[in-house]
């Protein structure tokens, strides 16, 4: 299916249409946007298995057909005030690159809200806040329908995470301090 | 050429690989002046095959080095030669550095230059050494390659020295030339690309039209070549043919002062050039240089740095059995489906099926699992040629007999086997075996016996080394471990815990240090690795008769035997290798030490107790405990401790499934499974929950 969805949208690349196609999703008030591309599946929220000795972002591991894949809470990942789960809370299941291969995850938001065409002219940098808040993993911030929608470039989330990266078996416990930014504060 | 030729790479080096194998099993076989003819030819047909794969690929070096081996081989084969042992010798090592070329060729590496001369002069030498002075070689031996052609693999050594000659080469291909599917009209036209060229045809051979086989070839030809080229360079042009074919080159002038001249590297050497840009051997660095030995090591420590695919070869037997069982799975599918598209739901019926499909699914995990079998001949191959150099070394004279090498096992658990069984018996005939005038003197035969066993048992596959010499010296071991204050001065021990001494890290009663063994740096890697694969390691000694060692392994390593536990209101696997009994913990058996940790009395010994939802952090569950906590006693490298569960569930069979694929490896735990219920659990890596409870005090 998403390789047919690829193609599909290199295609529509190539023939000049510089457009991305975002799935959003609702963070409290705030509206964020993945690539669709990356997008696996988006399923209803069930108990985690918990990890031992990992940050409580990492809500867990859950069983995707057969995988085992991790969950974050994007709430506490960003240090928003947690809120209960209910009927409308998913997980959205994204396909990661980084440098060691691929990964699957889930992240749990509040709710998905639309998919939406950006221009990549309608698309802005994120503001500079310097050190006082990490933009790293903001691709860039795009204006639909008179709303802001905080792009996220979800490789860089996790890529920049120190407690993702520790492979050699001996992960240092010590590593939950991880560098955070609430995009909050970007209002 | 349109085709990507390295993406057959990868086959080509597993191939070859696996062809040096059987050489070397092969060489081994040789006995010294018998008649060897199957055995040669089995050899000469391995050492063909890698030559021509080289060939097609432009690995110029390799190409180079088996074609010494094969003249080697093609005398022998014909009889112009006699195998002396000097040869083996000689052939045995080729193997070994052949071996290093090609995976220095296939990951980009750089090799010892100076190996690969000296094992290619040698080679060079035997050939020499075979034809009497002033004999005629039957098959046109290579001059001696320079230095730098021997190791750039890759690159054509035409390029250097060439200088402008004038050659007669006639070439008078057998008849059935096309169906080796070689086309002369291609080699002609390679010549010509060395030079100014007049080429004759001989057609004296063609029969009458009516005759005329149109898949034979009846032409011979003449060709008088001009131009800046070589031999070598003429004879890379029939590589393909040379055996098909009758060749001669010869010079007609006198070789003229030595110019170079890129412009004279052959077609054939093309190919290299492009192999050699695509693969890292383009610029390889310092750090690179390592002998074979150090690179594995290197690559087990990181892991491969490079995504190297690993293929299995499965037997066709097996896929058939597979595809058979997956016909049934359909089967018993699409009757479950008609079952519930009926009105009313026939429970006997429902069950039935369900039963067919529980059947089928464990059959069919069953040959899955199978296809990652392998016979344990992959590593029991590799130790004749070891006991064979090493007896040589060590002047004792051993026979070695390897029983149940068909045995399956898991591919993973092979590959993981390996260095501990040549440990082994690299202990067995240095420390084990008795000199022959050692062993006479006490009435054994001469010939000290090594065996290697091999079966299944249970679950399990059980692997034996017994040896026929001294056993293990008992007084020597408890002195020296007194030496070393690992046992008190008057502490009275078992035959048993003194056999379990010598896996003591650091432990070795060799007098004198060899380059074989003896720095004690050994057992305890052997049994660290063997337990590291969910493995038991024993052995029985008896002075004077021998020891035996038996390793007990689990038949794969994707699926465990495991104690489901419930600590507060999370699910944990403890693998039921590690347990060594569950009991009721009694908290009148317990002391408090410092800072919390609890020691037990447990059968006369004091564990610690581990309290998992301390160590992992587990919040209390909402209601209190009702039953009585449990004590799962566990042990890993020789340590025992007692975990607190709150209870035990089942025993099932676990598929292990990697927390690393989608997130990392977390202190603790081995991995993860899914449960019935389709629920995640965590299981325990019981050495690593030792560790983490350490750190925690």
């Amino acid at each position: 299916m998403s390789t047919i969805t690829t193609e599909f949208m290199g295609t529509a690349a190539d023939a000049g249409l510089s457009t991305d196609q975002y799935l959003t999703f609702l963070l409290g008030q705030e509206e964020y946007g993945v690539d669709i591309l990356r997008v696996q599946e988006i399923k209803g929220w069930e108990r985690a298995t918990e990890i031992p000795n990992t940050p409580d972002y990492i809500r867990g591991v859950m069983n995707l057909r057969g995988t085992v894949i991790p969950i974050v809470d994007l709430r506490r990942r960003f240090d928003l005030a947690a809120a209960d789960y209910t009927n409308t809370t998913v997980v959205i299941v994204l396909r990661i690159e980084g440098d060691t291969g691929t990964r699957t995850m889930g992240f749990v938001v509040d709710a998905v809200s639309d998919v939406y065409n950006v221009a990549a002219e309608n698309v802005q940098p994120a503001p500079d806040f310097g050190a006082r808040v990490n933009t790293q993993f903001i691709k860039g911030l795009a204006a639909v329908d008179e709303k802001m929608v905080i792009l996220l470039d979800i490789d860089r989330l996790i890529g920049l995470d120190t407690v993702f990266s520790t492979f050699d078996g001996i992960a240092d416990i010590s590593h939950h301090n991880v560098p955070n930014s609430s995009p909050e504060e970007t209002e | 050429m349109a085709i990507d030729v390295t993406k057959f790479h990868q086959t080509f080096f597993e191939e070859s690989l696996e062809g040096l194998e059987l050489m070397e099993s092969g060489l081994l076989e040789l006995e010294v002046g018998a008649d060897n003819n199957e055995a040669i030819n089995q050899i000469f047909r391995a050492a063909h095959s890698i030559k021509g794969g080289a060939g097609t690929f432009g690995f110029t070096a390799v190409t180079e080095f088996t074609h010494l081996l094969e003249t080697i081989l093609d005398r022998r084969r014909s009889g112009q030669a006699e195998v002396t042992q000097e040869a083996v010798d000689v052939l045995l090592e080729s193997i070994d550095v052949l071996r290093e070329m090609l995976s220095a060729t296939r990951d980009g590496s750089e090799l010892d230059p100076a190996e690969v001369v000296g094992v290619q002069a040698r080679l060079q030498e035997l050939v020499d050494s075979d034809l009497p002075a002033g004999g005629a070689a039957p098959v046109p031996s290579p001059a001696v390659p320079t230095p730098t052609s021997a190791v750039d693999a890759g690159s054509g050594d035409a390029v250097s020295g060439a200088a402008l000659g004038t050659w007669r080469v006639t070439f008078k291909p057998q008849p059935h030339l096309f169906r080796t599917g070689n086309d002369p009209v291609r080699i002609l036209g390679e010549l010509a690309e060395l030079g100014a060229y007049t080429v004759v045809a001989d057609t004296s051979a063609l029969p009458a039209l009516a005759d005329l086989d149109v898949e034979s070839c009846y032409t011979a030809w003449t060709v008088e070549l001009e131009g800046p080229t070589e031999q070598s360079a003429i004879e890379q042009v029939f590589e393909w043919v040379e055996d098909d074919a009758e060749i001669t080159i010869t010079r007609l002038d006198t070789p003229a002062v030595p110019a170079a001249d890129p412009e004279a590297e052959t077609a054939p050497s093309e190919p290299a050039a492009g192999a050699d840009a695509d693969g890292p051997a383009a610029a390889p660095t310092d750090t690179e240089r390592r002998t074979g030995g150090e690179r594995r090591q290197a690559e087990a420590a990181h892991g491969p740095a490079t995504a190297t695919t690993t293929s299995i070869r499965v037997d066709i037997e097996k896929i058939d059995t597979l595809i058979n069982m997956v016909g049934e799975l359909v089967i018993t599918q699409s009757m479950l489906q008609e079952l519930a598209q009926g009105n009313a739901i026939d429970l006997e019926k429902l069950q039935e099926g369900l039963a067919d499909l529980e059947r089928n699914t464990r059959e069919l995990q069953g040959s899955v699992m199978q296809i990652r079998m392998l016979p344990i001949s992959f590593s029991f191959n590799r130790l004749p040629r070891l006991v064979r150099d090493l007896s040589g070394k060590l002047g004792k004279k051993v026979e070695l007999k390897i029983h149940g090498e068909t045995t399956e096992l898991d591919k993973t658990v092979m590959e993981k086997i390996g260095d501990p069984l040549v440990h082994l018996i690299r202990n067995a005939l240095d420390h084990g075996l008795e000199t022959p005038e050692v062993r006479v003197a006490n009435g054994k035969p001469e010939t000290g016996r090594i065996t290697l066993d091999a079966y299944h048992e249970g679950g399990n596959i059980v692997i034996e080394i017994a040896d026929d010499g001294a056993g293990l010296n008992t007084q020597r071991i408890v002195a020296k471990a007194r030496e070393r204050g690992l046992v008190g001065e008057d502490d009275q021990l078992t035959e048993r815990q003194i056999h379990d001494l010598i896996f003591h890290p650091g432990f070795s009663t060799a007098e004198t240090i060899s380059d074989v063994s003896g720095r004690g740096v050994g057992m305890d890697v052997v049994k660290r690795n063997i337990v590291d694969l969910g493995g038991v390691i024993e052995v029985e000694s008896a002075a004077g008769k021998g020891s035996r060692f038996r390793i007990r392994l689990p038949l794969t390593l994707a699926i465990l035997d495991g104690q489901v536990v419930r600590v507060r209101d999370q699910v944990f696997i403890v693998p039921l290798v590690s347990i060594v009994e569950s009991i009721l913990f009694d908290p009148s058996l317990t002391s408090s030490l410092a800072r919390g940790a609890g020691v037990y009395r447990h059968r006369e010994a004091a564990i610690p107790v581990i309290d998992l939802s301390e160590s992992f952090g587990i919040p209390p569950a909402a209601e209190t405990a009702d039953t009585p906590p449990l004590l799962v006693v566990v042990e890993a490298e020789g340590t025992r401790a007692g975990i607190l569960v709150d209870d035990l569930l089942a025993q099932q069979q676990i598929v292990i499934k990697s927390l690393k694929t989608n997130f990392r490896a977390v202190p603790g735990l081995s991995g993860a499974t899914i449960l019935g219920d389709g629920t995640v659990a965590m299981i325990l890596d019981v050495n690593s929950v030792l560790g983490l409870y350490r750190q925690t005090l």
